[in-house]
């Protein structure tokens, strides 16, 4: 064998051992949560997976049934709504607002920009957890403490400074003379704004929205200090609820990770383009 | 009036209202809070001023800087690890030609992941009863279970592992798109005069990529304190707080003791950390763009 035989293969041994190494962790979750508790528990491990079964979601999602660990102690159904609720109303104002103020720094120059602009980025640097005890006495005195819209408008706050950041990049990237040469043919500067700027941003805005989404989706500092009820918990709240009962459910959990894990798995794939690009510009070309 | 309507200001205010709201507002309550003895059980206690005895409270508090100095040493380790091992990863994927795509679609594989998703699977993994590892060992005869999450230090290791695990692909991401965007030329120039693969490393590769290493650092550097998600989910900060960091030990000093005052003080050093961190890397970048540029 040559050298450049020998290397080739040394290639792609470690390229297999680290693909293994990504994948096995999260695959084998994902696996636990179809498989009887039984096997889960046994001695010596079980390690070919036999009597796969959605037995573990119906429990979950609608309580217990026959031969089931019984009726689930934790109410993932009540958590995934508040999820839902929280992460798409909290994403949906964020990008109208982060969009709004992207466009300012994008197109317009005015004094002390770029200090406004580290400002708003910086507030991302405050850690979760100590954002949230100021928060936590703020809320107890207004009542927003265990509500969806105290949460809601946490999450806002939260993912403003990313989508500025992120939309700031794509309207930059559209030439200025577009909507000059509309304002000159007669629309008004929003008009040139709607049908020209916005519908060529539209892909940008988009992926912004989903890192938004998975942004509050996948909280958990600040949600499981001001959420303290099925009003308002979330689901990776919920998670954490499983660990606090006297023996753990495992195959409950994983059940209950593999809900989490459906929506970040398909819109993390529909922004893998944007993800790198999204991240590095700005940073790069300055 | 008309001036405002179409200046920039009309587009920035509401951005600037929620975040002053959420977070510069609360951010003054902390602060002010840290130089109370504010404790949640008597809500009165939150006008008593006591000026900085929290702070000196804190500066003769072994607990506390046993856990800081932890933090420091695990924020320090575990970049370093991610940062080597994606560099390791970008590398080798740089020079793989089919299916490259495929492997990075599998490399962003843990960045779907939440915190507290690693923290669990990790959990799991690292179970001493029923965990993949132990059950993996097991088989190649290694009869005693290892305590993974119960022995204090295997704890802290285990937590890097996970932390590891997760961020790591953010570095290899991120590297292998500056690796991909080096020029090919200044490369075959070296090779021709005779430099060796590390050289040619050395004095072209990493010079390129220094600024995409400081991107994914500061990047990286914004979010340290999703480590307390994992850790909170893995150990909860045990086995005897040998896993305590700064994050989880301002919430149990909040919520569990129910210190608000002493919390908040501990929390105004911990965004200090965050914000230091964040702002040696970016100082970094902008430096290594202006080396880049002269050169």
């Amino acid at each position: 064998m040559t050298r450049k035989q020998i290397n080739n293969i040394l290639i792609w041994l470690a390229t297999i051992i680290l693909v293994i190494i990504i994948m096995i962790p999260g695959l084998w979750v994902m696996l636990s949560a179809f498989r009887p508790q039984v096997d889960i528990m046994a001695k010596p491990a079980v390690w070919i997976p036999r009597n796969l079964s959605l037995l573990q979601f119906e429990t979950m999602l609608f309580g217990g049934s026959e031969g089931s660990m019984g009726r689930s102690a934790v109410p993932v159904l009540d958590y995934l709504i508040n999820s839902f609720t929280i992460s798409i109303l909290s994403t949906v104002i964020a990008v109208i607002v982060g969009t709004m103020g992207g466009y300012a720094f994008a197109r317009y120059n005015f004094k002390g920009k770029n200090k406004y602009f580290l400002g708003i980025m910086l507030t991302r640097t405050v850690p979760g957890i100590s954002l949230s005890l100021p928060l936590f006495i703020l809320f107890a005195r207004i009542g927003l403490i265990d509500t969806d819209f105290g949460i809601i408008i946490v999450y806002v706050a939260l993912n403003i400074p990313f989508t500025v950041w992120l939309t700031d990049g794509f309207f930059r990237q559209i030439p200025k003379a577009m909507s000059e040469v509309a304002m000159t043919d007669g629309c008004t500067k929003l008009q040139a704004f709607w049908h020209i700027e916005l519908p060529l941003a539209k892909s940008g805005i988009a992926s912004a929205g989903i890192f938004a989404f998975l942004i509050s989706w996948n909280e958990f500092a600040i949600v499981s200090s001001l959420a303290r009820s099925t009003d308002s918990k979330t689901l990776t709240v919920g998670l954490m609820d499983f660990t606090a009962q006297f023996v753990i459910n495992w195959p409950g959990m994983c059940a209950l990770a593999v809900v989490i894990i459906i929506p970040a798995f398909i819109l993390t794939f529909l922004v893998q383009k944007h993800l790198v690009s999204g991240l590095t510009f700005g940073g790069v070309k300055g | 009036m008309k001036k405002f309507y179409n200046g920039p200001w009309v587009l920035i205010l509401p951005t600037i209202i929620i975040l002053v709201c959420i977070v510069f507002l609360p951010l003054v309550i902390s602060l002010w809070t840290s130089f109370t003895p504010y404790k949640l059980l008597r809500p009165d206690t939150i006008y008593k001023f006591i000026g900085l005895r929290n702070y000196q409270r804190i500066f003769n508090d072994l607990d506390f800087w046993v856990a800081f100095g932890r933090t420091v040493l695990f924020l320090a380790i575990a970049l370093n690890v991610e940062l080597v091992i994606g560099l390791g990863i970008a590398l080798l994927i740089n020079k793989i030609t089919i299916g490259q795509r495929l492997l990075r679609t599998l490399i962003m594989f843990p960045m779907m992941f939440s915190p507290i998703l690693v923290g669990f699977q990790w959990k799991y993994i690292f179970n001493d009863n029923i965990g993949l590892l132990n059950n993996f060992l097991r088989e190649f005869g290694v009869i005693d279970p290892i305590p993974w999450l119960v022995q204090g230090n295997l704890a802290l290791f285990s937590i890097i592992a996970a932390e590891a695990w997760s961020s790591t692909s953010v570095f290899a991401i991120l590297l292998l798109a500056g690796l991909l965007g080096i020029p090919r030329d200044p490369i075959e120039a070296a090779r021709v005069d005779g430099c060796n693969a590390w050289q040619v490393f050395q004095n072209i590769t990493l010079p390129f990529l220094m600024p995409f290493i400081f991107i994914a650092m500061t990047i990286r550097s914004l979010d340290v304190a999703r480590a307390y998600d994992i850790v909170q989910m893995m150990t909860g900060g045990g086995p005897a707080r040998r896993t305590e960091l700064l994050w989880t030990l301002v919430a149990r000093t909040g919520y569990v003791d129910a210190k608000m005052g002493l919390a908040n003080a501990m929390s105004y050093i911990s965004i200090f950390l965050s914000i230091a961190f964040t702002f040696f890397f970016f100082y970094k970048l902008m430096q290594s763009r202006q080396q880049l540029s002269y050169d």
